[in-house]
């Protein structure tokens, strides 16, 4: 099975895993989840549907990543499993 | 009565003058006495000091996360299962982690300090306490012991010297760790005193402790580790973001004519506040100023400041680290004072004297009140200390934070707890603006010409959420586990059970 990952566990950022899957998939482990989870769960749908991605499986562990840095890694990890 | 009930029959907190309008309460002070009785054990001081049930034992933690003395005491009362005990040490750290056990088993019931973190303050926060934790400040713990609220059975004080008269040095042994200014309510009111030394000594030529209140002496091989005294972060930060904020704190005391001679100041210890430090120092010596002293926990970057000429002295409660130590032990210009001479409000306290202080905060709101003492979730995790005691004395107290930590925007719209409260809060300078609490109209009319980015507390607060997105309120916890008393005894906040 393909994965790929991108990004850090540093702090402000995240580290986001990638892999194939029968339909989207995303689980979130997050240092800010009681205040953000549905931002960064939006975060990531949202991006999955700009690329038109509908089989993978996103598991993101965040150190109080912003969108933009979220969304970044996100799209690194994609182009690096090859989609 | 439950303990929501009972904390609803506390004076609450109505200003931070308001003690201003009552007088100062004075019980006599403990008996002295000529002899000094040695002790050999812990057990030993158990049996003689007749500890039991429903006592209130103190301790100072001048020897931080090194301190083995609260532990050795605590280990005694697990063996005697003695119940229901009230601890007031003036703080907890990761190293005193037994005390869990002793909440667990009701060996103690009542807790007063005035920070704590680690397994501590995680077990209080699970509601474990029977009783109530009662969050005090530096200067608010010595008033509650001189008044009388706060009547103490037997002090157990950690002490680096001790000679055979009894008498107190905590600028040398193996466990060295300078000023001991916390003990010095301890030593004076409690009923009974032991110190707890690992270095005897014949006589000393300098005395801390005066042996005239100490009634017992316990030899111990080792009262802690002195590597353990070093506070978390003693080193200017390299973080940029960390010293954008120094440069323009730095900039900002000089555009208020701050720096001038005479000028007294205090920082903490943290990364920042040693930068901005570094750059008032820059201020200082461009301009030839010699101030008057540097207070607080000295840190060594303050030493060698003070040594450098820049100050006449330093007022010291507590070394911050190895290099404070040694100059407290060799520095005729570096002098300790006690917690009661650093920040009660009713003993004329060297913060009153202070031009400005740098603190931190976790949170602040838009009413500048700033919350030291738990994190955005509730989660106990400090304490005031000298924050509000420093915050009210200081001409200018300058909060320095990050804008956003971790995604969380620091300002926010109602702090999780009040500490300190935002009348005494006058600047906060973010890496993203300064804002000064409109109260201080003359510090803005100072500032109206100034080219620093200036901006209402209002406009830093949109401009974090900007950023971040809208933070989830979280649900209300309701139910208590401890108070956070202001420096006068009065209740500025509660703080709640997490589930």
């Amino acid at each position: 099975m393909k994965t790929a990952q991108a990004g850090s566990v540093e702090s402000n950022d995240c580290l986001v895993t990638v892999s194939e899957a029968s339909a989207n998939e995303i689980v979130i482990s997050s240092i800010v989840d009681a205040f953000f989870h549905s931002q960064i769960e939006n975060v990531i749908k949202s991006t999955l549907e700009e690329l038109s991605i509908n089989n993978v499986k996103v598991e993101i562990m965040d150190k109080g990543a912003l969108d933009y840095t979220i969304k970044a890694r996100l799209v690194t990890a994609l182009e690096r499993m090859g989609k | 009565m439950n303990k929501n009930e009972f904390v609803n029959t506390l004076p609450k907190f109505s200003g931070a003058n308001e003690y201003k309008k009552v007088e100062r309460k004075l019980v006599n002070k403990k008996a002295t006495s000529s002899t000094v009785k040695f002790l050999k054990s812990m057990p030993e001081a158990f049996d003689e000091l007749k500890i039991s049930d429903g006592m209130t034992l103190s301790f100072h933690h001048h020897l931080r996360n090194g301190d083995y003395v609260q532990n050795m005491v605590s280990e005694e009362i697990l063996k005697r299962d003695i119940k229901d005990l009230h601890y007031a040490p003036s703080s907890i750290f990761p190293t005193n982690e037994i005390l869990c056990k002793l909440i667990e088993n009701e060996n103690v019931t009542t807790i007063d300090t005035n920070y704590l973190n680690g397994p501590v303050a995680v077990t209080i926060g699970e509601g474990k306490l029977k009783n109530l934790l009662y969050l005090n400040t530096h200067g608010g713990r010595p008033r509650k012991i001189e008044s009388g609220e706060l009547p103490i059975d037997v002090a157990f004080i950690a002490c680096p010297t001790v000679d055979k008269n009894g008498n107190g040095y905590g600028g040398k042994g193996n466990a060295a760790c300078g000023s001991l200014g916390y003990a010095h309510s301890d030593l004076e009111y409690a009923k009974k005193v032991v110190l707890v030394t690992d270095n005897l000594v014949d006589k000393l030529d300098r005395v801390e402790l005066d042996g005239k209140y100490v009634d017992y002496v316990l030899v111990v091989d080792s009262i802690g580790d002195a590597n353990g005294i070093v506070s978390g972060t003693t080193k200017i930060t390299r973080d940029p973001v960390g010293l954008k904020i120094a440069r323009n704190t730095a900039k900002l005391i000089d555009e208020l004519g701050l720096v001038k001679d005479g000028m007294s100041m205090q920082t903490g210890a943290g990364g920042t506040s040693l930068a901005v430090a570094a750059c008032v120092k820059d201020y200082m010596i461009k301009k030839g100023v010699k101030g008057s002293f540097a207070s607080g926990g000295i840190t060594s970057y303050f030493v060698d400041m003070q040594k450098a000429g820049l100050f006449d002295e330093l007022k010291d409660v507590q070394c911050f680290d190895i290099g404070a130590v040694e100059s407290y032990n060799t520095n005729p210009s570096h002098h300790g004072m006690s917690g009661s001479k650093y920040g009660n409000p009713y003993d004329d306290p060297v913060v009153d004297y202070l031009d400005f202080v740098i603190l931190g905060a976790t949170e602040i709101d838009k009413d500048f009140n700033v919350n030291v003492a738990t994190d955005s979730y509730g989660k106990i995790m400090g304490g005031s200390g000298g924050h509000s005691d420093t915050a009210h004395g200081a001409k200018v107290s300058i909060i320095t934070t990050n804008l956003i930590k971790s995604r969380l925007p620091i300002i926010k719209e109602h702090v999780t707890t009040i500490t300190t409260p935002g009348e005494d809060i006058d600047v906060l300078v973010t890496e993203r603006g300064i804002a000064i609490n409109p109260k201080r109209v003359d510090l803005l009319e100072k500032l109206k010409d100034s080219k620093l980015p200036l901006k209402t507390i209002d406009e830093l607060y949109d401009l974090a959420l900007s950023i971040t997105g809208v933070p989830n309120t979280l649900p209300t916890h309701n139910d208590v586990v401890g108070v956070v008393q202001y420096r006068d005894g009065t209740i500025i906040d509660k703080l709640y059970k997490i589930y």
